[in-house]
């Protein structure tokens, strides 16, 4: 193309195909070729728990498409109707108009349950899929430098995508939204000092009033899914601008990038993807029906279904209200409600935890490099165990947010189950984080045998003198490199406490708690030497491998 | 990389093989490089890559059917049509249909593109190279002085009252923003404090609309009831009805073990607020036997003979009781409202 400047314009237009043609009006405006120079042959590391972020990205997509069809009929407001729809059991039933066009989107527009089914699946599948990630990074530590600001922008999406799940089962206005609502009220209230002016500013006056639904509507549908679309695209433009972390193995280092084009390999894997998430939503939304809510009734303060439950990422919340004993402290004509306070505290304390390790972790390494190569958990023991108990935290009290549901079809004492829960959310994680971290050195011991003596090949052979042993295969060089790449850290040492002159230097508290760390990270114990190359010399070399 | 500089001792020095340097010759655990690329079948023999590329094509074809079902379906079948499908059971057809066809119509085409890109598309795995995200010092050098520049230019730094006014200004100016969101509810006062229950008002049947006589309240069984002038379709009555749903049990007065429950009974008959004091669910189940009335949301139950005092569960305080007697015409009454705030505890609850 170096010769365009010179070549009259009109002349090379003639010839280049229709593509092209339209591409270079692009470019002059847009300058996309430049913009594709680096990102349409962009490498993409494979490996299936990639696609996990991918599922969050499709299903989001999806959201957004259903959603939108659904606002065409539904109507967000709790004006009081009688209904006379076409679903015979709620004929001549008060009920709000937010709930009777629900009724109306299932019964009366062709497709309408569909597509609220397809719109409440991938909610669902979003956040699940947002939380099987978030553990994907986590545990192999892909949110190290230069990553920890995409770490965050993930956990706000999971965070946002928690309320937006919540606001939009509630929009219906049914039965068992309704106690959702009425629950979260009851929350607002625990919270000293503001909660009831909190509580009237959120409802427009006293519970329910007849402006939540309207209210929700525009946090549902507006604010929070267009924040969430920001950080959507952010993250990915970072993921780009990162390139995407990979597994080692031979031929991948900090300072590559290994895997498949973006065009064609990762556009027709990845498009196709959405297709698969997509169609694999509608399958389960055909099959399986999700609040079902012609079944459940309106919203009515003074009613109550038995078994309440809320969507499932609520289920942790839930639990941690359910099993904290009523502690009321009442001084001075005010009530601290720590029965429902401390919950509220705890739910955000446990997030939070999450939100900030990566920086913690940083800190204590005091490693400012970026990396790109993921570590295997089994070689971050220390890490893989508090991730494991986080998630043992997380899972207990979820069982703990179902307790009626337990209870009834296992034939348990409430009682029983609650004191499982409380004792389980403290004791749960410590006995997750031991074995866990037994489980990683074990499976780093493995690693360093192997390494040294071969793998098991399975084929037994007898010694002249009658003894039987198993044969042992030596790795192929590519392996014996993936077993042995990984870095171990030292734990730091708090510096000299005498400077040159003999002056002594106060040690601050900061440094001690990070030498103590660092020592409970990488100190004696919580890793296995990996194998050098002189032992594995001196052992081939030496007996041979018998 | 400017930014390994800041490496500490601690650190495992990055310079092994694994990392990107050079492999030392005699070093067995060396990066042998990228793996030579395995031809797969559709790359050696023609008639597997026909194969895959009719796999493909059928995959596409079959969405396009898919598509053609579903519109057919739309039109087919009648929205109030019902149809037993094993094994799920009684399922509406036409959201069946759609959703199955839809599911089809996508999922194929989504199978035939990764099963093109996985046997036909070319899987030479490619390596690129990385650098590294902070800028060369040079680069950093050179904005910090564009910066400075851009600062003196502004004579901010000097001007100390344009900066300080501004800042004020940018301070106060979202204050605006805040003061309007104030009337998005108004303020609680005492509210929360109130029901519509007050003296001489007359116990309801919930489900009748009835006044309600003591005769009839069963021994065992749980009424419930609202105060007389309270009707559904009143305007308002949802947030009433939130504070004044009521339940009611008849007891024998030798089982009452709280003084003051006694008192504020009539005939062993016990009206305590329906709203759970732990969130606000409304209490629904009773058990005669033991006189406990159980919230379904989160389990606390509370003893209706001892003062509805919690016995199980995260509740924080008793149900509050209302003062119930007989008016002339031997209707239940209230005797005054509530002496306590009803539902969840508050911060001013006291
Ligand atoms: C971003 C994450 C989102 C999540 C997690 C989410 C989740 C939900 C859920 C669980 C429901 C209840 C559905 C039901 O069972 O009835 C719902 C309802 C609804 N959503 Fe969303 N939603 C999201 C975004 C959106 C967007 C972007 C829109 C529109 C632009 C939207 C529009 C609606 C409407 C109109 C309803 C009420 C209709 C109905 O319930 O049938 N949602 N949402
Ligand atoms: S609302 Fe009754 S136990 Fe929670």
């Amino acid at each position: 193309m170096s010769n365009t400047t010179t070549a009259p314009a009109d002349e090379q237009r003639g010839k280049a195909p229709a593509g092209e043609r339209v591409a270079d009006w692009a470019d002059g405006r847009l300058g996309i070729y430049s913009l594709a120079k680096a990102n349409l042959r962009k490498v993409f590391p494979d490996h299936w728990s990639f696609m996990l972020g991918e599922i969050c990205l499709y299903s989001f997509i999806i959201i957004i498409l259903t959603g939108v069809y659904l606002t065409l009929f539904f109507h967000p407001s709790m004006n009081e109707v009688e209904y006379h729809g076409v679903y015979a059991p709620m004929q001549g039933v008060l009920m709000s108009e937010a709930y009777a066009s629900t009724l109306d989107i299932s019964f009366e527009v062709r497709g309408g349950l569909l597509i609220r089914q397809i719109h409440h699946w991938a909610a669902l599948i979003f956040l699940a899929g947002m939380f099987v990630h978030m553990m994907r990074v986590f545990f192999t530590g892909a949110f190290r430098k230069p990553r920890e600001i995409n770490w965050l922008f993930g956990f706000l999406l999971f965070v946002l995508g928690m309320f937006t799940g919540f606001t939009g089962y509630s929009l219906p206005d049914d039965l068992l939204s309704g106690t959702g609502v009425r629950f979260t009220q009851g929350a607002i209230l625990s919270v000293p000092i503001v909660g009831t002016y909190i509580s009237m500013f959120l409802f427009g006056g006293e519970f329910p009033g007849t402006d939540f639904v309207a209210r929700f509507y525009s946090i549902h549908i507006l604010l929070l899914p267009g924040i969430m679309l920001g950080l959507v695209v952010a993250h990915l433009i970072l993921v780009f601008y990162h390139k995407h972390t990979q597994f080692p193995g031979p031929g991948r280092t900090e300072k590559n990038v290994v895997g498949m084009p973006l065009m064609p390999v990762y556009m027709a894997k990845a498009g196709g993807f959405f297709f698969l998430v997509f169609g694999v939503i509608a399958a389960v939304a055909a099959i399986a029906t999700i609040n079902p809510i012609w079944t459940i009734g309106p919203y009515r303060p003074d009613m109550v279904g038995t078994g309440a439950q809320p969507d499932w990422y609520m289920g942790f919340a839930e639990g941690l209200v359910r099993v904290m004993p009523g502690w009321e402290i009442n001084l001075w004509g005010h009530t601290l409600v720590l029965g429902v306070f401390i919950p509220l505290v705890v739910f955000g304390l446990v997030l939070g935890a999450m939100a900030v390790y990566p920086f913690i972790e940083s800190w204590i390494t005091g490693d400012k490099r970026e990396h790109h190569l993921l570590d295997r958990p089994r070689n971050a023991p220390t890490r893989t165990a508090l991730g494991v108990a986080w998630i043992t935290m997380y899972m207990i009290t979820l069982v703990g947010g179902g307790n009626d549901l337990w209870a009834t079809h296992f034939h348990l004492s409430i009682n029983a189950i609650t004191w499982f829960v409380r004792i389980g959310f403290f004791a749960g994680p410590v006995i997750a984080f031991i074995v866990t971290k037994r489980i990683c050195l074990g499976l780093q011991r493995r690693d360093a045998e192997k390494v040294l003596h071969g793998r098991e090949s399975g084929i037994i052979k007898r010694l002249p003198h009658g003894e039987f042993i198993e044969v042992h295969e030596p790795l192929s060089q590519e392996q014996l490199h993936t077993l042995t790449q990984h870095e171990q850290y030292k734990p730091v040492e708090i510096g000299p406490t005498v400077d040159e002159n003999g002056v002594e230097r106060k040690v601050k508290g900061g440094e001690k708690l990070r030498a103590k760390l660092s020592q409970a990270y990488f100190g004696e114990g919580t890793q296995i030497p990996k194998p050098t190359a002189e032992e594995y010399k001196e052992i081939q070399e030496g007996h041979g491998h018998h | 990389m400017s930014s390994q500089e800041n490496s500490e001792e601690n650190l495992p020095t990055k310079q092994d093989s694994a990392h990107g340097a050079v492999a030392v010759a005699d070093n067995p655990f060396a990066d042998p490089g990228l793996p030579p690329h395995e031809a797969r079948q559709q790359d050696l023999d023609d008639r597997t890559a026909k194969r895959s590329e009719r796999t493909v094509a059928l995959l596409f074809t079959v969405s396009m059917l898919a598509t053609i079902g579903f519109i057919a379906c739309f039109v087919i079948f009648p929205i109030e049509k019902i149809v037993y499908i094993w094994p799920i059971g009684k399922v509406s057809a036409l959201n069946f249909s759609l959703g199955l066809t839809l599911a089809v119509a996508l999922f194929c085409i989504g199978a035939g593109a990764v099963h093109w890109a996985r046997t036909l598309m070319s899987d030479v795995e490619i390596a690129d190279d990385r650098h590294p995200i902070s800028a060369e010092p040079e680069v950093k050098a050179k904005v910090l002085n564009d910066f400075k520049q851009g600062a003196e230019d502004s004579v901010l730094g000097r001007r100390k009252l344009i900066r300080n006014t501004m800042f004020g200004a940018l301070a106060m100016v979202p204050l605006s923003g805040i003061v309007l969101l104030r009337d998005l509810g108004p303020l609680p006062e005492d509210k929360l404090r109130h029901t519509l229950w007050g003296k001489g008002k007359a116990l309801v049947n919930m489900n009748t609309g009835e006044p309600l006589r003591p005769e009839d309240i069963a021994v065992g069984s749980l009424t419930f009831a609202k105060p007389e002038g309270l009707e559904e379709h009143d305007h308002g009555f949802m947030n009433e009805i939130a504070k004044a749903a009521l339940m009611i049990v008849r007891l024998q007065p030798e089982d009452i073990k709280d003084k003051r429950e006694l008192d504020w009974s009539h005939e062993g008959i016990v009206a305590f607020s329906k709203i759970c004091t732990h969130v606000g669910c409304p209490i629904s189940l009773y058990e005669q036997q033991t006189h406990h009335a159980l919230c379904p949301c989160h389990q606390s139950t509370f003893d209706l003979s001892d003062g509805a005092r919690v016995i199980f569960g995260p509740a924080g305080h008793a149900l509050p009781q209302l003062h119930i007697g007989v008016n002339d015409e031997g209707y239940l009454e209230a005797l005054g409202d509530f002496d306590e705030p009803v539902g969840p505890a508050f911060w001013e609850r006291g």
